[in-house]
């Protein structure tokens, strides 16, 4: 048996410790998602005042598979991000996977083959990128930029003349325009609830096994119910009939619904409870105290940027599968919105700090702002630039609040 | 007396027409805080270097609990149990404390990082220093004060199995409590069995803590002396080359 530890954890205390030690941490400037969480609260509300469609089955479903693109996106470049690092070429990277995998479907490839292939772009795309920033010494807004402005002719050379071929992979086409079963939603409710239960379970029972305090059990049933009941709305307006045609029913979750929850579960597993997460967040705060600890920093880096393209490359399958085709000028804004996703979020240009859930939430308060301000007649260009001031407010408000006082994490 | 820990002999390193270290003796034994004084350019740096096996000595003889040894690479002189703390700490400031002294050796469990115990096992290291400074252990290192830093840095190397711990000028940045915080817990960490060598500018912190002080004068040992039987003002003449008769080249 352990000497019993009486060193502060951060788990201690009853519920009004935890609460009183939740805000400290708050005033210390270790917000979190936390603003950009209450942002999407308070679009949604105001938007719902403003227009009648708003929060209309149908319009929360484009929503969701709207923002599906730019969530992947951001989601792909947190991984770079943490290591303070940027990819500006995730984007035209992805579009280049694509235009390979459309080209040779339609010249008579088997769809899963032309699949792997366009993947593999990704992937050597972030390997190159790595061995010229970790290994070379290039900084990487340079030498992803020098992608970013290559790769686009590489998609015109592969789609012709034309510059646009259509998508004929049924398969693929799914993904955002096919919807589950009204069961299947459910399901996936289900099981997302049940992985969140048993992991937290699996954690709280670890710590008593070696003795350490543990939060009361009350905040666990709290998450849960919470999960229950956003996702419980969810599932339940996604699958009321929303077809503005009678005759043509439209009811169901999206199927792109849980491969963004898959790959977000899945990239915050990596993250939080693997060594190379933990790596990737040692060599975005301190490179140099990482590799005395005998972190190799140069494989790491390169993994990083190898995971960015290759998840950006699903962000850019999902982008083809919502348009039915794939055209020259795909991936050249998305990455930029992607960048400011993740910071509205709460990522940190300056790496060593983020998390996947940060990006997801960012993309869904500008998914949102764009959503809203077009179902109100606003312009485009309006929309544009509100994007911008929300970033640059989250950019303020996150500098203010650092600038008070050091964080805490637990 | 007893078996050194760490003893050198002889020790020679030039970096080019140089010499830096011109045929060092030292003994640090377990147990003890040896204080590692010196003028700059007295080869402090080279010697810690050497040990830590950075920059491996051009020739001499480092014995580890009477041992012959090459060290040639830090991670042969991590295996013998040797440990440095620089004095920039080489800490992330964005991870916790149990990350910080962890990092670079997590415990794993099939595969995935077993937290609650390297939680526990960080916190016992900080207990049996009697760290009571900190807070938390999950407190990111980025709100520790300069001396918890320190402290942090020096439990990590009782996490990693050090028998030997050497300390870059553990208190150069320091106010003064937290000075005083720093110097007890070099001196239990000597009580609790290992081995320190300390690099330090203060004679004022190197009387209170150090058990033997080595001086160094232009790459030469000129003294090891016992605290207790030496003044400041013998070992500042010592530093300064007034004392002795140092042979030149």
């Amino acid at each position: 048996m352990a000497e019993k530890v009486i060193l502060q954890t951060g788990h201690e205390g009853g519920v009004k410790g935890q609460v009183s030690a939740y805000f400290s941490r708050l005033k210390g400037g270790d917000m979190g998602a936390l603003p950009a969480m209450a942002a999407v609260i308070v679009l949604m509300a105001l938007f719902a005042n403003l227009s009648p469609y708003f929060l209309t089955e149908i319009n929360i479903a484009n929503l969701f598979v709207q923002s599906a693109v730019l969530m992947v996106t951001a989601m792909a470049l947190v991984f770079v991000l943490l290591l303070g690092e940027i990819d500006l070429s995730a984007g035209v990277t992805a579009a280049t996977g694509m235009a390979l995998f459309v080209k040779l479907t339609n010249t008579g490839w088997d769809w899963p083959v032309a699949l792997a292939l366009g993947f593999l772009v990704g992937l050597v795309t972030g390997w190159v990128l790595g061995m010229f920033v970790a290994k070379i010494g290039v900084p990487s807004f340079v030498i992803s930029l020098a992608f970013y402005l290559g790769f686009p002719g590489v998609m015109l050379i592969i789609l012709g003349s034309g510059g646009i071929l259509r998508l004929e992979v049924e398969p693929i086409k799914a993904i955002m325009n096919v919807n589950l079963p009204v069961w299947g939603g459910w399901a996936v409710l289900a099981v997302t609830v049940i992985v969140a239960l048993v992991l937290s379970v699996w954690d709280r029972s670890r710590r008593l096994r070696v003795d350490l305090p543990v939060r009361p059990m009350i905040f666990l049933v709290a998450k849960i119910v919470a999960y229950l009941v956003v996702g419980g709305g969810i599932v339940f307006m996604l699958n009321l009939p929303r077809s503005l045609v009678a005759a043509n029913p439209i009811r169901g979750v999206p199927i792109v619904v849980p491969i963004v929850i898959l790959l977000m579960f899945a990239g915050t597993f990596v993250l939080n409870r693997t060594r190379f997460g933990r790596y990737l967040y040692a060599v975005g705060g301190n490179p140099e105290a990482a590799r005395r600890a005998g972190i190799n920093v140069a494989r790491i880096r390169i993994y990083a940027f190898m995971i960015t393209s290759t998840l950006a490359t699903m962000g850019g399958l999902m982008h083809i599968s919502r348009i039915g085709a794939v055209e020259a000028a795909a991936g050249k804004i998305i990455v930029l919105s992607a960048v400011a996703a993740a910071v509205v979020g709460g990522v940190s240009l300056f790496g060593g700090r983020g998390k996947l859930f940060n990006a997801a939430i960012g993309a869904i308060v500008i998914s949102i702002i764009d959503n809203g301000l077009g179902l109100m007649g606003f312009p485009a260009g309006v929309s544009f630039i509100v994007t911008g001031v929300v970033l640059a407010l989250a950019a303020t408000v996150d500098a203010l609040a650092r600038k008070r006082a050091p964080g805490m994490r637990i | 007396m007893s078996q050194a820990l760490v003893q050198l002999k002889n020790v020679k390193k030039s970096f080019g027409p140089v010499d830096v270290l011109k045929g060092v003796d030292l003994e640090v034994f377990a147990g003890k805080v040896t204080a590692l004084v010196g003028d700059n350019g007295a080869g402090k740096s080279t010697l810690i270097k050497g040990l830590a096996g950075v920059q491996p000595y051009d020739s001499g003889e480092v014995r580890f609990d009477g041992e012959l040894q090459q060290l040639h690479s830090p991670r042969e002189a991590s295996a013998l149990g040797i440990e440095v703390v620089y004095q920039d700490l080489a800490l992330c400031e964005n991870l916790d404390i149990v990350q910080n002294m962890f990092l670079g050796r997590e415990t794993l469990k099939s595969g995935t990082l077993s937290e609650a115990e390297m939680e526990a096992a960080a916190a016992r290291a900080l207990q049996s220093l009697s760290v009571k400074t900190v807070r938390s252990v999950r407190q990111t290192v980025s709100s520790l004060s300069g001396g918890q830093r320190q402290t942090v840095a020096i439990a990590r190397t009782v996490l990693r199995d050090a028998r030997l711990v050497i300390l870059d000028e553990p208190t150069a940045a320091l106010g003064v409590a937290q000075t005083e915080q720093v110097l007890n817990l070099v001196r239990r960490l000597a009580d609790q069995g290992y081995g320190v060598l300390m690099i330090s500018h203060n004679l004022y912190d190197v009387f209170k803590v150090a058990d033997d002080i080595a001086v160094l004068y232009l790459g030469n040992m000129v003294a090891q002396l016992e605290t207790a039987k030496t003044t400041s003002n013998e070992v500042i003449g010592y530093i300064t080359g007034i004392a002795t008769n140092v042979k030149e080249g």
